[in-house]
């Protein structure tokens, strides 16, 4: 995780991004006008919170198995940066929704979802912040991080496709997909993607090895 | 009677039917989403493009520099526990 070729890429993925992202032709339709960009910007905030909190869950299950505090660190971090690219998400999403729907929350399900599966995470903080135990906290908070991620499946990904939705690609309205007959904006869209994750991943990194420096002496103790 | 006869040579002109051929155009250029298509005319866009690109450099190179000094600060630790 040190190594610095996947930074790199991830910069130069972005930067692309933004310039594709701004220039690169699109599909014209109606309402949504040159918004169709937001697709850049926008829906990998989500794809970057759902790999966070995923890469959270699988150290959340590493902690129950070995009950090293370690485990437990990475997994919060993990939530925390989740749970920051999932603000990111829901303000643009709003701030998109402004001008396409009208208004900025139209209790869409999958507005409904997204804010409710935030707040399963939000929950988790509240809960590791009742504990003063180290053990015990890392281990209530991981059997928790388990229910909280069950819980966000359901609520992104099944709910709204169930229910009418006003987002593409759910509940009758055809997806940007179809439009995209040449395929202009999937050469954005998956570099992007993948840029996004990448900097979500590189900032938690930081906050990891921060907590970790910060929380040595715990750590000294667990070892010994 | 003149006039139902200047009617019928109008409705008979070619230039009556080449408006209707033309027609579905019109209708197609007023269907058309309204794009930004005098975006990038002016070329100033590109200066929007250079301000967005200097706020993620500079976020790039913000998260840098922390990373520096988190290894700093993991070296140091290192040397202590020696």
């Amino acid at each position: 995780m040190r190594k610095s070729w996947w930074k790199i890429l991830c910069v130069a993925l972005l930067v692309y991004t933004i310039i594709g992202g701004l220039l690169f032709p699109v599909p014209a339709l109606a309402l949504i006008h040159e918004s169709i960009r937001n697709l850049y910007f926008h829906v990998p905030m989500w794809f970057g919170m759902m790999t966070l909190f995923t890469v959270s869950l699988v150290y959340a299950i590493r902690y129950l198995r070995s009950g090293n505090l370690k485990d437990d660190i990475y997994s919060v971090q993990f939530v925390n940066i989740g749970l920051l690219f999932g603000a990111l998400g829901l303000i643009t999403g709003m701030e998109w929704a402004n001008y396409t729907w009208g208004e900025p929350w139209s209790n869409d399900p999958k507005q409904l979802g997204a804010a409710l599966s935030m707040l399963s995470y939000f929950a988790y903080l509240a809960l590791r912040g009742a504990i003063s135990d180290y053990d015990k906290r890392a281990k209530i908070s991981a059997v928790y991080n388990i229910f909280a991620f069950a819980l966000m499946i359901p609520f992104l990904w099944i709910l709204p496709s169930l229910a009418d939705s006003l987002h593409p690609g759910s509940g009758g309205n055809t997806g940007f997909n179809t439009y995209d007959l040449d395929n202009h904006m999937r050469m954005v869209f998956y570099p992007a993607v993948i840029g996004w994750i990448l900097l979500g991943v590189w900032i938690t990194s930081l906050t990891i090895r921060l907590n970790l420096i910060e929380k040595k002496d715990i750590l000294n103790e667990d070892i010994s | 009677m003149k006039i139902f006869r200047n009617i019928s040579t109008w409705i008979n002109s070619k230039r009556l039917l080449t408006l209707l051929l033309l027609l579905p155009l019109f209708c197609q250029a007023h269907e058309r989403p309204e794009m930004a298509d005098t975006f990038r005319s002016s070329g100033k866009i590109y200066v929007v493009l250079l301000v967005i690109c200097t706020i993620f450099a500079g976020i790039i190179l913000f998260l840098v520099f922390l990373e520096r000094k988190i290894k700093k600060l993991e070296r140091n630790q290192h040397n202590h526990k020696q």
